[in-house]
């Protein structure tokens, strides 16, 4: 049985930590809020963006732009994996690499060449280790302050890839911020473009065509050509925002529970340092007793 | 004039200007244009440049924007642009360290810059100082 004092500095230890994991819980949902009102500052441009970008793509053929046509041969293929530069964040980064990982294994034995760009270290890191191509990486830009212009730079590259052939899809993994408890890693193809759809809030039947009568300058095409690589950034720069937002609710969440278990674990301790100290106070009388009636007899 | 139009200037970051405004210029890609209250349906791209407008109490106001898109609809404005400043949200200082910045990347010559993006940034700070020089 463990002796009383080394009983006392377990506690202490693990009231330590204590502290830390709330600070850490306290420090990622006050960042949680910023990233949040991050994606909702977002929200109307998006909106608007797939809304003129939409009915554009019903209006221009597939020839509009390169970037719309799918390669008849798929030889290698570029993936933008989402991750966060820190852990402490439960199973939030291994979801993200294993299902990058399940991709890049299921395409490698197509004979399909995959290579990575990275945002965040530790899916830099599981690149690196598994020996995939790392095209480009970003650090320090998951669950920190970022612009717009990351995701132009980072979109424009990878368009500007995809336009030299030097990879013939991209796909990016992300995690979607569903709710606090829960985010999901998700897979989207960015290039070639996939047919877009229309926001589905907002659009009633008879508000659809609008765009019909709109008089384009330049001309369709020519607009469509300039707002699909736009249309890349944008759709990237969304996944980090929600990578962002999901990194900082997940370790919201596990410094929560780590909380929760450093009670639980100061609980059981103190059970215990109490029981050893009853004992203790228990075979002192008992000692005393003995003492005093040995003196008697 | 038959009324106001809504103005609307979004950026991915912020929602910058929305408000009723008498009549909006825009500076597009193959023009500047005027959009009164009634305009046709109408889609373009736009220029780095500035955007002027006359609010409903007839003060005149700008705002810079580096490229993006516009639509004009017969009630309604809306800019999506990269990035947008009202004239006085535009930080003087920082953009003139931009406009070194770009300027000591456009001379040193060495291969691995992209002249396309820093010559780009020159122009987006170029037209900021001027845009916080003209008066109104």
């Amino acid at each position: 049985m463990a002796t009383l004092k080394e009983v006392e500095t377990k506690i202490g230890a693990v009231k330590k930590t204590k502290q830390i994991t709330k600070a850490m819980n306290m420090v990622a949902t006050s960042k949680l809020r910023g990233a949040q009102q991050k994606m909702d500052a977002f929200r109307p441009y998006a909106f608007k963006f797939a809304e003129v970008l939409g009915s554009l793509a019903e209006k221009a053929g597939e020839e509009a732009s390169p970037l719309l046509i799918p390669r008849e041969e798929v030889k290698k293929i570029h993936v933008i994996l989402c991750t966060s530069d820190r852990g402490l964040c439960a199973g939030f980064n291994a979801h993200l690499i294993s299902m990058a990982q399940k991709f890049a294994k299921e395409k490698s034995e197509q004979n399909i060449e995959v290579v990575f760009t990275n945002f965040g270290k530790k899916g830099r890191n599981w690149c690196r280790k598994s020996g995939f191509p790392i095209l480009n990486e970003h650090l320090g830009i998951v669950g920190a302050k970022f612009g717009f212009s990351i995701a132009t730079v980072a979109g424009q590259r990878a368009v500007d890839g995809f336009l030299d052939e030097e990879y013939d899809e991209v796909y990016i993994v992300s995690s979607e911020f569903v709710s606090m408890a829960r985010q999901t890693p998700v897979m989207q193809q960015l290039l070639p473009i996939q047919p877009i759809e229309l926001p589905e809030e907002e659009t009633t039947e008879e508000e659809k065509p609008y765009l019909a009568e709109h008089i384009c300058e330049p001309s369709t095409n020519e607009l469509l050509g300039d707002m699909l690589p736009r249309h890349v950034y944008v759709q990237l720069y969304s996944a980090l925002l929600e990578t962002s937002t999901s990194e900082h609710a997940a370790r919201m969440t596990a410094m929560d529970n780590a909380t929760k278990a450093c009670d639980d674990m100061v609980d059981a301790l103190t059970l215990a340092y109490n029981k050893a100290r009853q004992a203790g106070i228990t075979a002192d009388l008992m000692d005393i007793v003995g003492g005093a009636e040995a003196l008697k007899g | 004039m038959a009324g106001n139009i809504r103005l609307e200037v979004v950026t991915p970051e912020a929602s910058v200007v929305s408000e009723d405004a008498q009549i909006v210029v825009a500076p597009g890609t193959l023009g500047e244009f005027g959009v009164l209250i009634g305009h046709t349906p109408f889609l373009t791209t736009l220029k780095l440049g500035t955007i002027r407008y006359k609010a409903a109490d007839g003060v005149e106001k700008c705002v810079f924007i580096s490229s993006g898109f516009a639509e004009a609809l017969p009630d309604k404005v809306t800019v999506l642009a990269e990035s947008a400043e009202r004239r006085r949200d535009i930080d003087i200082e920082r953009v003139k360290e931009a406009l070194k910045r770009a300027q000591e990347r456009l001379a040193s010559k060495k291969p691995d810059i992209n002249y396309e993006r820093a010559r780009a940034a020159l122009a987006r700070a170029l037209h900021r100082i001027k845009l916080v020089g003209t008066r109104g």
